[in-house]
């Protein structure tokens, strides 16, 4: 536990470097105003995140999250707009069960078969992808269809100021439900048996059934737990950007894996901590935010991705195999 | 209240056609230390899964406590008290010993939290009763191999064991590790848990065991208290034959003076000092010491995988100094690492492109290979090797260990070379494989003119088979033993000495 602490301690310095020398670049970036922005952005991403993070323990990785995201989102709010449902509670627990039942694809698919994580879950990524454009709808519903509640939602802010310029910004509520929700993924990783036996599947398959653990029900539980994230969040960014677009969320897989990385889980599996997820999420995301600030093209911004990813997973594999010589 | 804590009466195993144990019969007192030896394929590894609850028996009756038991599962196993502690531990690298020690109870129990406090105390209390101490927060894939098993002997003892079965407990231990394992067995006896030992080592049975019962073929062959054993019976019982012990001897020719490898002043900063070595066209050389006195260092300098040394080196008069392995290979050596398995062969490869892997330039017309000069290299190196498999086609993962070392060798004959340093060469190797490569080795160096260097914590393995043995120390050479006084005493004695 000793050196889970340090490589969060040392995640945590980095961003703090970071933020001081992106600070001294550009001193908006301590104005509150982007200090909530950024937070915003955090949501999103880190919800996904932390489903990531639990396959990853397993010693799984998924990358068909995000078009589980889009398909929960998609499916969801096109239902709310057939019946006029006018609510915000169900629509959630709806996209939240789409995903988790998508998930249970991946977990039967690669149970079933002993099939490889990365395989299954691109194939499934883009069957579920696919499925959603052709036969649901590839039309983009705009403010003026959504639903008028979840936008009223998402809109809800903790603090809400004005700024010099005469602007209203605030700081959302939405990240509440976040942190809610790493708290509650903190908690049962530490705490219950069902979350050491991801730990256990991730650092000896064989050995975690050996002493007894339900393996079977641990990679189920992983990869429906990462669908149900998606799916929730999935429905909280169309709430939160006011657009329920079916497209969305290509390539953000890449950036999620990247944070749960750059947050330290090890990509063997059996390593990773939601506080460090929690810092790798600020840290992508800032890294991210900065460059647009500093007007670099995006499409520079997908190679700072890459780097990031080679990097972090370079770092957690040197770390790895220095311990066992 | 039975004689017996377990008792297997007439059991027999079949796969399909394939019988694995026909027959056997094995009794387990309460608190006895047990020993069941047996050659790679004598069943052993079978009569282990059965009593683990693993397989079920084909024919035959099991007995716990004196009531028959039929159809047992593993959990069941468990709940009789019995645990098997496997070659690979079966533990969890990425969590903490602690976490590790209680894992089990916790599961027994049917816990869905976890208290973390109760975890440490679990583990401190299944600690205290091996009576050894041990950092409770470290991860456990940071131990050395002797700790891992002393973890997987805390937690089998904490889950009420009655009976520990374990496979090959000594295969990666030092002997002062041996030692220190068998007082946490005798320990663990003391407390009234009977230990059975599942190994092929026999000096060590011998130490230990109060009871025998020795495998072959799937049929029990021998069994009695230990007393009525000594070494040689137990390799009579285990390959159904003699082996000769007649140890290998070396006579520098007259007027050949000129010597295979000479090495000079020899050092790595941090690792070797000042090692002046001389090896001879057909001689054996041992080389002992404790694990990290810089045997496996040098082997790596002359092999070109750590240039860094100043020194002279010199090959049939030639000085060399390898760069590289390639190198190295070139100038006529060749090394065959301690793990054959993860540095030097290709498992799922045949045996064929295994043995041609370091000598594809030699076959070489044009741009392409000879493939009938590959051919008839290999198939005569095949026989030459007496490697037991179907053919020279055969992937090397369906050979015995035996075997893949075999093909490792012929490996390095196929790359022509003159000096040959092997490390570890009958590690996990079982006896009647292991004397058919002492055998082959010897050929090579009396037949074939190789100089060889053995490197080896094998007492009698070095003793039989090399002419001379020098004992390294702390990246020196301390001692050497002559041919005139080696034996098994004087050389176990230096090696203690080192402590």
């Amino acid at each position: 536990m000793t050196l889970f602490r340090r490589s969060e301690f040392i995640i945590a310095c980095i961003l703090f470097a970071a933020m001081i020398i992106i600070g001294l670049i550009n001193p908006a970036f301590w104005s509150l105003d982007n200090l909530f922005g950024l937070l915003r952005s955090n949501v999103i991403i880190g919800i996904m995140a932390l489903g990531v993070l639990v396959v990853m323990i397993s010693g799984g990785i998924d990358v068909s999250f995000t078009a589980f995201a889009a398909a929960a989102m998609y499916l969801t709010i096109k239902l709310m707009i057939y019946t006029g449902y006018e609510g915000v509670f169900l629509p959630f627990v709806a996209a939240t069960l789409i995903g988790l039942f998508l998930g249970a694809f991946n977990a039967f698919f690669i149970h079933t078969f002993r099939m490889i994580p990365l395989i299954v879950t691109l194939g499934t990524g883009s069957v579920v992808r696919g499925l959603l454009l052709g036969l649901v709808g590839t039309s983009v519903i705009n403010i003026d269809k959504m639903p008028q509640q979840l936008i009223a939602f998402a809109k809800t802010d903790l603090v809400s100021l004005t700024s010099a310029t005469g602007t209203n910004f605030g700081l959302t509520a939405m990240i509440l439900i976040y942190l809610g929700l790493a708290l509650v993924t903190h908690l049962f990783l530490t705490y219950t048996m069902a979350g050491r036996s991801i730990f256990a599947l991730g650092g000896a398959p064989e050995a975690a059934s050996r002493v007894g653990f339900n393996t079977r029900r641990t990679l189920f539980f992983v990869y429906c737990f990462a669908g149900a994230l998606a799916g929730f969040a999935g429905l909280l960014h169309g709430s939160m950007i006011w657009l329920a677009n079916p497209r969305d969320f290509a390539g953000l897989e890449l950036d999620v894996i990247a944070a749960v990385v750059l947050g330290g889980a090890s990509i063997f599996g059996g390593r990773g901590s939601v506080i460090g997820t929690l810092l790798g999420v600020f840290m992508l995301v800032m890294v991210k935010n900065s460059l647009i600030i500093m007007k670099v093209d995006t499409t520079w911004q997908r190679v700072v991705v890459g780097l990031i990813i080679i990097v972090a997973t370079a770092l957690t594999a040197w770390r790895d195999r220095k311990k066992l010589v | 209240m039975s004689e017996h804590l377990l008792e297997l009466k007439n059991i027999g195993k079949r796969f399909g056609g394939l019988v694995a144990l026909d027959a056997v019969s094995l009794s387990i007192k309460p608190g006895e230390i047990h020993c069941l030896a047996g050659e790679n394929g004598s069943g052993k590894s079978t009569i282990i899964k059965i009593m683990a609850g693993v397989y079920q028996p084909t024919d035959g009756e099991i007995l716990i406590d004196g009531k028959p038991v039929s159809g047992m599962t593993p959990a069941q196993s468990v709940q009789h008290g019995i645990q098997v502690i496997y070659q690979d531990f079966s533990l969890f690298g990425n969590l903490t010993v602690a976490e590790n020690l209680a894992l089990n109870t916790l599961l027994l129990e049917g816990r869905r939290a976890v208290n973390w406090r109760r975890v440490r105390a679990l583990a401190e209390k299944a600690l205290a009763r091996l009576g050894v101490t041990m950092d409770l927060d470290a991860d456990v894939e940071t131990l050395p191999t002797s700790g891992k098993q002393i973890v997987a002997i805390a937690r089998a003892v904490m889950a009420d064991a009655r009976l520990i079965i374990m496979d090959e407990p000594t295969t990666a231990l030092t002997r002062h590790e041996v030692d220190a394992l068998f007082s946490i067995v005798r320990d663990i006896q003391a407390q009234g848990i009977a230990v059975l030992f599942v190994s092929h080592k026999m000096r060590e049975m011998l130490e230990i065991s109060e009871r025998l019962t020795v495998l072959r073929n799937g049929k029990k062959v021998a069994e009695g208290p230990i007393s009525d054993f000594d070494e040689p019976a137990i390799t009579r019982a285990m390959t159904g034959h003699d082996l000769t012990d007649q140890a290998y001897r070396w006579e520098q020719p007259k007027g050949d003076n000129l010597p295979r490898l000479d090495v000079r002043n020899l050092s790595i900063a941090g690792s070797l000092e000042d090692i002046n070595l001389t090896l001879h066209a057909g001689e054996i050389v041992g080389l002992s010491g404790l694990i990290g006195s810089g045997r496996t260092e040098l082997a790596l300098a002359l092999f070109g995988m750590n240039p860094k040394f100043t020194g002279t080196v010199k090959i049939d008069g030639n000085g060399v100094h390898p760069k590289t392995v390639q190198e190295a290979i070139a100038s006529g050596l060749a090394y065959v690492p301690e793990d054959r398995l993860t540095e030097g062969l290709f498992l799922t490869q045949s045996i064929e492109r295994n043995m041609l892997a370091t000598s594809f330039d030699k076959f070489v017309r044009g741009l392409f290979i000879d493939r009938k000069k590959t051919a008839e290299a290999t198939t005569s190196m095949f026989g030459a090797m007496q490697i037991a498999a179907p053919g020279p086609y055969t992937p090397v993962n369906h050979l015995s260990g035996g075997n893949q070392q075999r093909v490792v060798l012929a490996r390095w004959l196929l790359t022509g070379a003159r000096i040959l340093i092997l490390n570890g060469p009958t590690v996990g190797v079982d006896v009647g494989s292991k004397a058919q490569i002492h055998r082959k080795i010897r050929e090579l160096a009396t037949e074939n003119g190789l100089a060889v260097l053995m490197i080896s914590d094998d007492v009698p393995e070095l003793v039989q088979n090399c002419n001379r043995v020098i004992v390294m120390h702390r990246g020196r050479f301390v001692d050497e033993i002559g041919p005139d006084v080696l034996n098994e005493d004087a050389l176990n004695d230096r090696l203690k000495a080192l402590k």
